[in-house]
C-alpha cells in the first residue's frame, strides 16, 4: 500500500449540524489513489464528489471510516500542515482563492505560510509561474486577467507549495472554452512532466476522458472505477446515474442500439471514432 | 459608470524612485509630510511644501490626471471647508451682503485650508499609488510590530487590510453586474429623492452582501488549503530592507519639517 498517496477506507460523511444527523453525503467510499496517476472523479450534482474532494486534505473530517494522506490520518491534528502541503487544492471560482493583488505575491502565499526562506520562495514562484505559462504576467494584477489565466495563477499558487498531489474541484466550471482548454492542458502537463498526482473532480465527460483512471460517483458511493475507455462503455449504467457519455461514444452506442451494427464502443477521440466509421463504411 | 472612478487604494505599478522606496519609509514620510503641512502658516512655508510635493509627483510618474480623478469624491468636503472659512473668519471686512461677509483673513484661510486638504490627499494618494497594497501592509505590520508585545493582533489586522484592498476591484465589478441585472429588470437607481434612492439600493446591497459572505467563506477555505495558520513562522517573498534612497528620503523629510518649523518660528 506504499504506492497510494490518498486512501479512503469506508469513508462516511454527514453534515453534523442538520437535525437527526442529516442526510449522509458519503456512504462508504473506498478509494486508493496511486502516486503519479491522473484520476478523474465524475458525478452528477449532489453525488458527493466535492465532499469527497474536501476530505482529501482535511478540510472536512470523516464522520465514519478514515482517510489517509501518504499514511497520515487526516484526523490527526498535529499532522494538519503536513497533510495540506502534501495535497494541494484548487477550487471552482478563481476569484475567491487569490489572496494578493499581484500575481507573484499570490503565488508566494503558500510557501510564505510554510516559512520557506525568501530566496527559495523566489525560485519556487518563478518555477510555478513558468510551469503554468504565466511567468510574463508575474507583476500583473489578478483582477485584470481572464478566467483561464486566473485559474492558472491559482494552480501555480498550489504548485509553489510543492505538493505531491493536486485535487482540483471543478476548476473549469466557470470558464469559457478557451480557458477550459488552457487549464486542462496545464493540468495534464503537470502530471506528465512533474509526476504530480492529479485528482480532477468534474462533470464534463470530455475532461474525464483524458484521465488515466475514471471514478464515477452516485449518491455518495463509487459506482464505477476503471480506465475511461472501459467505464464509458457502460452507457446504460452511466445514464441511470444521470450522466451522459462523450459524444463519440454516444454516437457509436446509438449505431449499435438502433441499427444493430457491430461497432466497438471504446473510441474516445474524434479521430478514433472517425476511423471506426470509416472502417464500417468501407466494409459494407 | 461612477463606480469605476474610485481610485481609493489603487496601485499603479512602476519603477520610479518612489516605487522602489521601502514602504516603511514612505509611510513615515507621509506622516512627516502631514506634520509639516500642519506646521505651515504662510505663503513661503506652503510654497515649500508644495514644491516638495510637486517634485514627488513628477518623480513618481503617476500623472496628474489620476490624482485629480481621485479628488472627485472629496470635492464637497473641500467646497464646504472653503465656504465656511471664507464667511466665518473674523477680521478686516472687504465685502458684505446681508449677514454674509468676507474678510481678508477669511480669504487667506480659505485658500490655505483648501490647499492643505488637497496636498494632504495628494500625498496619501502618492503613497497608495506607488506602493503595492501587500508591501503597504507589510510595512505597516513591520512598523507596528512592537505593538505585538501588547497583544495587539498586528498581523491579523494587516492581513485583513490587504484582503480588503484585494477585493475592492472584485466587489466593484460585482456591484456593476448586479446593478445592470437589476436595471434590466426595471430597477431605477438614478431618479427620486434621497429616501427613494436609498430604498433603491436595498435590492443592490442584499445580493452584494450575500455574495461577499460566500466569497469570504470560500477564501478562508482556500487560504487554509494553502497552509495559512496565522502570522507565526511566516516568511516573505520580499524582505523589507532600507537602502540608500530610503535614507535620502528620510533626510529630505526631516529637512522639510525642520525648515517649516523654523519658518513658523519666525512667523512666516
Amino acid at each position: 500500500m506504499n504506492d497510494s498517496i490518498i486512501r479512503t477506507q469506508d469513508l462516511r460523511f454527514a453534515y453534523p449540524d442538520t437535525e437527526a444527523g442529516g442526510p449522509s453525503v458519503l456512504n462508504g467510499v473506498n478509494l486508493d489513489i496511486e502516486e503519479g496517476s491522473f484520476v478523474a472523479v465524475l458525478g452528477h450534482n449532489g453525488s458527493g464528489k466535492s465532499t469527497l474532494a474536501k476530505h482529501m486534505n482535511a478540510i472536512l473530517l470523516p464522520s465514519g471510516g478514515a482517510v489517509y494522506v501518504s499514511g497520515m490520518d487526516t484526523r490527526d491534528e498535529s499532522k494538519l500542515l503536513d497533510i495540506r502541503r502534501t495535497v494541494g487544492m484548487v477550487f471552482q471560482n478563481p476569484d475567491n482563492q487569490i489572496v494578493a493583488n499581484v500575481v507573484e505575491e499570490d503565488v508566494a502565499f503558500a510557501p510564505e505560510n510554510l516559512g520557506v526562506p525568501s530566496e527559495e520562495i523566489r525560485r519556487r514562484v518563478d518555477e510555478a509561474l513558468k510551469a503554468v505559462g504565466m511567468y510574463e504576467f508575474r507583476t500583473h494584477a489578478p483582477h485584470l486577467l481572464s478566467g483561464g489565466q486566473k485559474q492558472r495563477v491559482a494552480i501555480a499558487g498550489v504548485i509553489a507549495m510543492a505538493p505531491r498531489c493536486i485535487v482540483l474541484d471543478e476548476p473549469t466550471a466557470m470558464l469559457d472554452p478557451v480557458g477550459r482548454r488552457e487549464v486542462l492542458d496545464t493540468i495534464r502537463e503537470l502530471n506528465r512532466t512533474s509526476g504530480v498526482t492529479v485528482v480532477l473532480i468534474t462533470h464534463h465527460m470530455d475532461e474525464a476522458a483524458q484521465a488515466d483512471r475514471l471514478v464515477v460517483m452516485s449518491k455518495g458511493k463509487v459506482v464505477a472505477d476503471g480506465a475511461p475507455r472501459e467505464v464509458f462503455q457502460r452507457v446504460e449504467e452511466l445514464k441511470s446515474y444521470g450522466l451522459t457519455v462523450p459524444e463519440t461514444t454516444e454516437l457509436l452506442w446509438e449505431l449499435r442500439q438502433e441499427d444493430g451494427l457491430d461497432v466497438p464502443l471504446d473510441a474516445l477521440s474524434d479521430e478514433e471514432c472517425a476511423q471506426v466509421l470509416y472502417d464500417l463504411l468501407t466494409a459494407v | 459608470m461612477a463606480l469605476k472612478d474610485i481610485t481609493l487604494g489603487q496601485y499603479f505599478p512602476g519603477h520610479s524612485v518612489l516605487h522602489r522606496m521601502d514602504p516603511r519609509t514612505k509611510l513615515l514620510l507621509t506622516v512627516l509630510y502631514i506634520a509639516a503641512l500642519f506646521l505651515c502658516k504662510n505663503v513661503i512655508s506652503y510654497g515649500l511644501a508644495l514644491i516638495v510635493l510637486a517634485a514627488a509627483v513628477a518623480v513618481s510618474k503617476v500623472g496628474l490626471k489620476s490624482i485629480v480623478r481621485g479628488m472627485k469624491p472629496v470635492v464637497v468636503i473641500i467646497l464646504l471647508t472653503a465656504v465656511l472659512n471664507l464667511f466665518y473668519t473674523p477680521g478686516h471686512e472687504i465685502w458684505r451682503f446681508g449677514f454674509l461677509k468676507i474678510t481678508t483673513e477669511g480669504l487667506w484661510s480659505a485658500a490655505f485650508m483648501v490647499l492643505r486638504i488637497l496636498m494632504l490627499i495628494t500625498c496619501t494618494f502618492l503613497l497608495t499609488y506607488t506602493t503595492s497594497p501587500i508591501l503597504l501592509t507589510d510595512g505597516l505590520e513591520n512598523l507596528l510590530g512592537p505593538l505585538k508585545k501588547l497583544r495587539v493582533p498586528v498581523h491579523e489586522l494587516a492581513m485583513m487590510m490587504s484582503i480588503a484592498l484585494r477585493f475592492i476591484p472584485t466587489l466593484i465589478e460585482e456591484t456593476d453586474k448586479i446593478m445592470s441585472a437589476q436595471r434590466a429588470r426595471g430597477a431605477d437607481f438614478d431618479t427620486g429623492g434621497l429616501v427613494q434612492k436609498a430604498k433603491a439600493l436595498v435590492p443592490l446591497l442584499v445580493p452584494l452582501f450575500i455574495s461577499a459572505f460566500r466569497r469570504a467563506d470560500e477564501l478562508a477555505v482556500a487560504m487554509e488549503c494553502r497552509c495559512y495558520h496565522g502570522g507565526e513562522g511566516r516568511t516573505r517573498l520580499r524582505q523589507l530592507r532600507y537602502q540608500s534612497i530610503d535614507y535620502a528620503g528620510f533626510l529630505l523629510g526631516v529637512l522639510l519639517v525642520a525648515a517649516v518649523a523654523v519658518l513658523r518660528h519666525f512667523g512666516l
